[in-house]
């Protein structure tokens, strides 16, 4: 495991460790039937390319969790996501990297709580940002 | 030129009505079922819900109606997703979902015009409690 990141170790602009996913098909299949999203655009090409399509693309959520693991992972036990959003503004093919980064946009202490402000993304091989999101998460203090 | 407009009396008549609840007892292997879709191996994820696990409580009674209301376009994407969380869902909950349409946007596209259907849900444990606050967007094109 990584060692717990603190309120005091992070400042605007310090970066995430970066996380890459590769979904195939049959992700895709596991994540419709764990999530009830049977939308035929995520396992039937046939259907896809129907709807005009390239082929069959990853969920929206599918790719937003892999920047909430992105978040949780960093966060590590001692600390909280608050918020997640994410706008979905391109395609995820199957068979490809989704490459997942993020990084401090500025840390605060609001309530006594000592917070910080992510900005996220995920891009596709060919450096589209295909989801942009934020994230508000709190940290554990050293002090 | 202008378009005709997509936004029908039917989704109309849904703005701002709470529909629901839809419920949802958490069950580990549920948990355990989401957590190895996203294929995310923190072995945290068998106890509590990951972060985009409110994906999977899904607001059916709302989204049947949004959905499968007669009108002209036919396609359907995800266009962002919001959440926020108040309390952590855990195996052993049951949570109830109730969800509203809040605003129809018709925006002009490329291939004709498109459809912007904004949503929230709230999710509740229950204690009656809220876990999760939720906002979602729906295009249709």
């Amino acid at each position: 495991m990584t060692k717990q990141v603190y309120y005091e170790d992070i400042e605007a602009g310090s970066d995430l460790p970066g996380l890459v996913k590769y979904p195939t098909t049959m992700q895709l299949v596991k994540y419709a039937g764990a999530s009830g999203d049977y939308y035929q655009i995520h396992y039937d090409k046939d259907f896809a390319v129907a709807n005009g399509l390239p082929g069959v693309i990853v969920h929206g959520w599918l790719a937003l969790s892999f920047l909430g693991q992105l978040v949780t992972d960093w966060l590590g036990e001692g600390g909280a996501l608050l918020k997640l959003s994410g706008s979905y503004r391109g395609i995820n093919r199957v068979h490809e990297d989704i490459i997942c980064n993020g990084k401090v946009v500025k840390k605060y202490v609001e309530d006594g709580k000592n917070l910080a402000r992510l900005e996220l993304w995920a891009e596709n091989p060919a450096g589209e940002r295909t989801v942009t999101g934020t994230a508000v998460v709190s940290l554990p203090s050293r002090g | 030129m202008s378009e005709a407009s997509v936004i029908t009396p039917e989704l109309e008549a849904l703005l701002n009505v709470d529909l629901g609840p839809d419920v949802y007892e958490i069950e580990k292997g549920m948990l355990r079922k989401f957590a190895e879709a996203i294929e995310d191996p923190n072995p945290r994820w068998l106890r509590e819900a990951p972060p985009t696990f409110p994906a999977a409580l899904v607001p059916a009674t709302l989204l049947h109606k949004l959905f499968n209301t007669p009108g002209p376009l036919k396609r359907l994407l995800n266009g962002a997703s919001e959440l926020e969380y108040l309390r952590p869902i855990e195996a052993g909950d049951v949570i109830s979902v109730t969800a509203r349409l809040t605003r129809l946007r018709q925006m002009a596209g490329r291939e004709g015009p498109s459809l912007f259907m904004f949503t929230e849900v709230t999710c509740t444990n229950q204690r009656g409690e809220v876990a999760v606050r939720g906002k979602n967007t729906y295009i249709k094109y």
